[in-house]
């Protein structure tokens, strides 16, 4: 890796090669600041007839090329680098960096010896390393040990981390596990010429015997315990480990990345990776709680740092392209429909979605297809939310003192730690919520599917590139910092939903706001209603405009202080203004089909979500 | 902007085909370069690893881990049969005897001291990898497999199920945009390889089964067919290890779709030659498609050898499919590619081409909702 002095950095260039899109954009740095200049695509070439990812890179670049007049490829097709600008004449990039997810992401197993304890911990490090985790193997999770064989043979990962026990603690499990894994003899998905490689990230006391029964099978690493005491996990030895064999095995296997690997300046980093930086540093600069989203192709990741602790989570098979099958078979027709307007004949819509699973990379031209794929995303972020607020918990198995007022509280071991009252930023990425034509369709698409609670900001990536940037941050925070702020992250406003259980034709709250320019808005929410005002920016600072709110929750409903209590804060705005929700908290959407139709379209309508006579002619056709 | 990747999928009368014939472990490969094959012909083999199955002797005989190696009558290595005894405690001065008998036949693969764990391996599961095209090994990959190569016509289609078959081409239906009905197939289909036209319905695959036929090309199926016939709703779709009978290859999408006139005539123009299909389909990262090859017994000359394929780009007069609504399955030409990025109804703004379709009617279209048809 050549030597990088940020101060001579004056272009970037970075890649991000999705499951379906490789995506690269271009920062220049003009009058002492790093600004992004443009975006290019192509699709992704890890597949026939090219089966090299590099292909994919250099048709995204070109676009890039072509769009800001810099040249940036040679006549071999190589990344001209460092820069020779002269004069009107532009060429070359002094860094390139790249994050990936293509070829399906790095896909592992993990194994511990208590499901909810350390195996949990084990799956935590692996997510956390941007890894999708395709099974968790523990000595209690009921199935024989021959089957947990059967599992790990059939799999094929391209690793897996074995945890178990403290240490100090038990040796026997453990090394039962690690038997498992030798008497299943894994080989790994990519390259039939190496070991597996597996990572011992257990109780220190058990290293010589889980060595003795794996070593000659596999390539064994060994890192600290990952659950060194039971109140405590250490997760950040066994994710760099993961990183390194990430780079070493599975990228190197991987059809082009070989040659990828080579052209880029510093490691290439797994998605999920890499936005989950993005999202901590967002968490970590503001000292907020923060839940973000990064939609994909073949996965939804899912972000949180809440009480500071940061926590991601990949469903592997829920995405708006390789996987739009699986959110619709999970999810099923109703879900999906109830989020639509208008008929659609059940036959199409099943051949509609299997034909968009097979040719991931077409676009919705018409209005319905819109309105029928974001409905299929509200139903992918739903039941990725699930998954991750089953999985960020409060370490569970620790034992704690508990008072007589926690008697009364039904939290314990083991209790998520999302809180959606306390959450102060909603923040989507992908494509489905950064290309939506409308801003104010991203905001529906987030409200809808996570349902926030209280006060929440909402933003949302403006051209799907969080990923390059967070492995910019790596080695440049100043750019990738500047340009998140002032062209990456757009607000998108903020949500106002009172929580409780709504009663048709009664309020909900009462509202006062202080707009700027002295324009006051106040009246009363009624249930079912959703209301929105225009709240954007300061042209002189581009920062959102901020507005007095004064809310009045009517008794059985809370904005954040308790139910009934009044509420006097500061609102932050953005493109798509103030939202005010008045559906209540859980909400779903009416079965009555006339009633759920009416809804829809007056909440549409309510925040200029779709162009309202197209709309109607949908629904009337 | 002047040029722009479109991804396609390939339908060719004559090239240079290759296959590689890989091992899932290492193993023999018995053929050599220059070999005539023939698609049953095995061409490497090996010996997967047999199950495993553990028993916890320790628990059996009630004895600490660390007392196993001494109860053991065998040693790692040793050869084991069924039921047979392969540990034994005795106490009381040899009165009471505890005995653990293997619960497969294979041998000992390890016996630890510290869970107390025996693992028993069942017998080496050979495998063997069949030539699957007819052709000539052109290359082998020590203990791995061979590289086999022939002459042929190759069709690239977008879905299957089913794994490798093959059979002589028969064409059923009158033209493209016949759908294939079970009142297509008969008696004359077994062992062929059927192509229909728009669309292959539930009641033309289990026909197709009943008559043995091996495999069936066909423009469409519908979702809610292809749920009825394999049982289940494909999620992510990894397919090809289906054992149904027949293997299917889908050349357009979902639904009724004519099969493209090109890919359609092509295989009407080969009818009674042998098609080998794979049913395969890896979506997820679409490293494999299913696929029809037609092995023409040409010689394979230094100009075929040669014969690099050309990738190009979108262009005007370029053959193109469109694979999206509101046009979906409509066959025509680019006409027009305007440089500007346009508003579409849905309100994105995209790069677009105009096609002018078959019939004369022209349409504008967003560049990522077509596919090249490929030659």
């Amino acid at each position: 890796m050549k030597e990088i002095k940020p101060e001579d950095i004056k272009v970037i260039l970075a890649t991000d090669c999705g499951s379906t899109t490789t995506k690269a954009i271009l920062i220049e740095k003009h009058d002492g600041e790093y600004r992004l200049i443009v975006r290019g695509e192509a699709p992704t070439t890890v597949e026939a007839p090219f089966e090299d990812v590099t292909m994919g890179v250099l048709n995204a670049v070109a676009e890039v090329e072509e769009l800001s007049g810099r040249r940036l490829l040679d006549e071999n097709h190589r990344i001209i680098s460092p820069t020779k600008d002269q004069g009107d004449k532009r060429e070359g990039t002094d860094i390139y960096v790249s994050t990936s997810s293509a070829g399906g992401g790095l896909q592992m197993m993990v194994a511990g010896v208590v499901r909810s304890m350390t195996a949990e911990s084990a799956e935590r490090a692996a997510l956390g390393a941007g890894a999708i985790v395709m099974d968790v193997i523990a000595s209690n999770d009921k199935r024989l040990p021959h089957e947990q064989i059967e599992r790990i043979r059939r799999l094929r990962p391209d690793m897996i981390l074995l945890s178990g026990g403290i240490d100090g603690g038990t040796i026997t499990h453990v090394v039962e596990i690690a038997e498992l894994v030798s008497g299943a003899d894994p080989r790994p998905r990519l390259g039939s010429g190496y070991n597996l490689p597996v990572i011992y990230a257990g109780n220190k006391d058990a290293r010589e015997s889980v060595k003795k029964t794996l070593g000659d099978k596999v390539d064994l690493q060994i890192v600290d315990n990952i659950r060194p005491v039971l109140e405590q996990e250490n997760l950040l030895p066994a994710r760099e480990k993961i990183h390194d064999l990430f780079m070493e095995h599975v990228m190197a296997q991987a059809p082009g990345y070989r040659k990828l690997m080579k052209w880029t300046d510093v490691p290439i980093m797994p998605t999920p990776g890499a936005v989950g930086q993005i999202m901590k540093t967002i968490a970590d600069l503001e000292d907020i709680e923060v839940l973000g989203v990064d939609i994909g192709g073949a996965t939804t990741d899912v972000f949180s740092v809440f009480q500071g602790i940061f926590n991601r989570t990949v469903s592997a098979n829920l995405g708006m392209s390789y996987s739009i099958s699986n959110v619709f078979a999970e999810a099923t027709l109703p879900m999906v429909m109830r989020w639509v307007p208008f008929d659609m004949d059940e036959r199409d819509l099943r051949n509609r979605v299997k034909n968009k699973m097979i040719r991931p990379t077409t676009i919705p031209q018409s209005m319905e297809e819109l309105i029928f794929e974001q409905a299929i995303a509200k139903e992918a972020l739903r039941l990725a939310f699930i998954q991750h607020k089953e999985f960020a918990t409060v370490l569970k198995g620790v034992q704690q003192q508990r008072t007589i007022a926690d008697a009364f509280d039904q939290s314990s071991s083991g209790a998520t730690l999302v809180n959606m009252m306390t959450l102060n930023m909603l923040i989507g990425s992908g494509g489905v919520l950064s290309h939506a034509p409308r801003r104010q369709q991203s905001a529906l698409m987030m409200i809808d599917a996570f349902q926030p609670e209280g006060i929440t900001r909402l933003a949302v990536d403006s051209i799907f590139m969080m990923p390059q940037l967070g492995v910019l941050s790596q080695v440049h925070a100043k750019a990738a910092t500047e340009v998140f702020t002032k062209d990456c992250l757009i607000h998108l406003g903020t949500c106002i939903a009172p929580v409780g259980s709504v009663k048709q034709g009664k309020p909900l709250m009462k509202y006062r706001l202080e707009l700027p320019e002295g324009k006051v808005e106040e009246g009363q929410l009624m249930a079912g209603q959703m209301l929105k005002f225009d709240l954007g920016f300061d042209s002189d600072t581009n920062l959102p405009f901020k507005a007095k709110a004064v809310l009045e929750p009517e008794r059985g409903f809370d904005v954040g202080l308790g139910k009934g209590d009044r509420l006097e804060t500061t609102v932050s705005g953005g493109v798509s203004g103030l939202i005010l929700d008045g559906r209540g908290r859980p909400f779903t959407p009416s079965e009555d089909r006339q009633k759920r139709v009416d809804n829809l379209i007056e909440w549409m309508d309510a925040l200029d979500a779709y162009p309202g006579d197209i709309l109607r002619r949908k629904v009337e056709a | 902007m002047a040029h722009s990747y479109t991804p396609g999928l390939k339908v060719t009368d004559k090239m240079m085909i290759t296959k590689k014939r890989i091992l899932p472990l290492k193993g023999d490969v018995v053929v050599k370069v220059g070999d005539k094959v023939q698609p049953d012909d095995v061409v490497a083999r090996t010996d997967l690893p047999g199950n495993v199955e553990p028993i916890n002797v320790a628990n059996i005989l009630g004895v600490p881990p660390e007392d196993v190696g001494d109860c053991m009558l065998k040693k790692e290595g040793d050869k084991i049969e069924k039921n047979e005894v392969i540990a034994l405690n005795k106490s009381f001065f040899g009165l009471f005897k505890t005995e653990a008998k293997a619960k497969i036949s294979g041998s000992i693969e390890s016996i630890s001291s510290v869970t107390g764990q025996v693992l028993l391996r069942g017998h080496p599961i050979p495998v063997e990898v069949k030539a699957y095209i007819s052709g000539e090994v052109v290359e082998t990959f020590e203990n791995e497999g061979c590289a086999i190569s022939t002459i042929g016509s190759f069709i690239q289609g977008i879905f299957g199920v089913g794994g490798e078959t093959h059979g002589s081409i028969k064409v059923v239906v009158p033209n493209n945009k016949t759908v294939l009905e079970d009142s297509h197939i008969d008696e004359s289909c077994k062992d062929c390889v059927v192509v229909g036209g728009s669309m292959a319905t539930a009641g033309a695959i289990k026909k197709a089964v009943e008559m043995g036929a091996k495999g069936i090309i066909a423009g469409g199926i519908s979702d809610k067919d292809l749920r009825e016939f394999l049982g289940y709703d494909i999620g992510v779709a990894i397919t090809g290890s289906e054992e149904l009978g027949v293997s299917l290859v889908i050349t357009e999408g979902f639904g009724e779709i004519n099969m493209a006139d090109r890919t359609f005539n092509l295989l009407k123009s080969k009818e009674g030659l042998m098609a080998c299909i794979n049913g395969a389909t890896q979506i997820r990262a679409g490293v494999i498609r299913p696929e029809a090859i037609v092995p023409l017994d040409e010689k394979m000359d230094d100009k075929a050898k040669s014969g690099e394929e050309v990738i190009s780009g979108l262009e005007v007069g370029s053959p193109i499919r469109v694979i999206r609504q509101p046009y979906f399955g409509m066959i025509g030409k680019v006409s027009d590619l305007p440089p500007a990025l346009q508003k579409l109804e849905s309100e994105s703004k995209a790069r677009v081409l105009e096609v002018e379709f078959t019939e004369g009617e022209k349409a504008i279209i967003p560049r990522a909702n077509v596919e090249l048809i490929e030659g």
